[in-house]
């Protein structure tokens, strides 16, 4: 990544960021009322989520790989059905992937 | 944190709300103590991306929105144009636009204490918030500030630690931190899934996301995504 791509990433999140939640505090409740457009919209996030996981745990680029994240995503999988608070979460994942590796 | 919504009816005006009980400030350092211990995970997660400690900690004293900060330096980590981490990022933050439109008749604020709302106001401060309804307006409004700053607060003290932490450690693989990102959207996603139909909207994006991939531009798959959120959307349940 380029000095000036990171500075770009950064600058335009940060203001875009900001603006949809300044943008809540000007436009009336009755905009986003449509019961169409609420449903969807809570739906986002879990897409967007769930993609992210895909995208960062199992891809490189533009290919499917499974390698020491998916180990680690394991864990994390395994730790969050046993109710793991999220930093223990993360640090199993960690470990684990760190552990895969190295050894593998 | 859901969305939670509430009538007109539970707004009560400030002359007849009592004051904030203890509870309300309980409630509100916890939530911003935990969640700010997540910024660990933000710092090193951004270092690992290949952003500097300056740059990984402007991300959160200026974006302050969790998930969408994990997306836009794992976009970029995972090869991503500028674009797609920018449009991910903001994509994911929408939400907070529903919580302001919640929250504006709640703070009744105007000026820069509007813009201060507005910039602290996410899942958690809009979560604690909503929940003090009970206990009365002064303490929704309470919960709002005192949740929304110690998470600020939080958040950023923590978010140095972690860059600072990853900067000292080096090759991110070494350490397992590769694995730290998509760990922490799975961490990020999980409360979200309250029921099956929201497990199924989740599962269907991910075997989505997996199926466009290689097909797609690297970034592109997490945009694409929102289809699904389109298409379970379009009806009700």
């Amino acid at each position: 990544m380029s000095a000036s791509t990171s500075w770009i990433v950064l600058l335009a999140t940060c203001m875009l960021c900001f603006a949809i939640k300044l943008v809540g505090y000007y436009i009336p409740e009755a905009w986003l009322a449509h019961p169409r457009l609420q449903r969807i919209n809570a739906l986002v996030p879990i897409s967007l989520l769930g993609a992210l996981v895909i995208a960062e745990g199992l891809v490189d680029k533009t290919r499917i790989v499974l390698d020491h994240r998916l180990a680690g995503l394991a864990v994390a999988l395994g730790l969050l059905f046993a109710r793991a608070p999220f930093p223990v979460v993360v640090v199993g994942a960690t470990v684990t992937s760190a552990l895969v590796y190295h050894f593998h | 944190m859901a969305l939670i919504r509430l009538g007109q009816n539970d707004r009560m005006s400030n002359e007849e709300a009592p004051a904030p009980p203890r509870e309300t400030f309980r409630d509100a350092l916890s939530v911003a103590l935990t969640v700010g211990a997540y910024g660990v995970a933000f710092g090193a997660a951004g270092v690992s991306a290949g952003f500097s400690v300056l740059q990984t900690c402007l991300f959160s004293l200026f974006a302050f929105t969790g998930a969408s900060q994990f997306a836009a330096v794992g976009v970029v980590a995972s090869g991503g144009t500028a674009l797609s981490a920018i449009a991910v990022a903001t994509m994911l933050s929408t939400r907070n636009t529903l919580y302001g439109i919640q929250m504006a008749p709640r703070l009744r604020v105007k000026g820069l204490r509007r813009v201060a709302a507005a910039h602290i106001t996410i899942d958690e401060s809009t979560g604690v918030a909503l929940t003090q309804t009970p206990r009365g307006a002064r303490a929704v409004r309470r919960g709002f500030w005192l949740t929304g700053a110690g998470c600020f607060l939080f958040w950023n003290i923590f978010t140095l630690l972690g860059a600072i932490g990853a900067k000292a450690l080096g090759n991110p693989a070494t350490w397992g931190l590769d694995a730290a990102v998509p760990a922490a959207f799975l961490g990020l996603l999980w409360p979200r899934l309250t029921d099956n139909y929201l497990r199924a909207v989740a599962v269907s994006s991910m075997v989505f996301a997996l199926l466009v991939t290689p097909w797609l531009p690297a970034g592109l798959p997490i945009i694409a995504s929102v289809l699904v959120a389109f298409v379970f959307g379009w009806r009700e349940r």
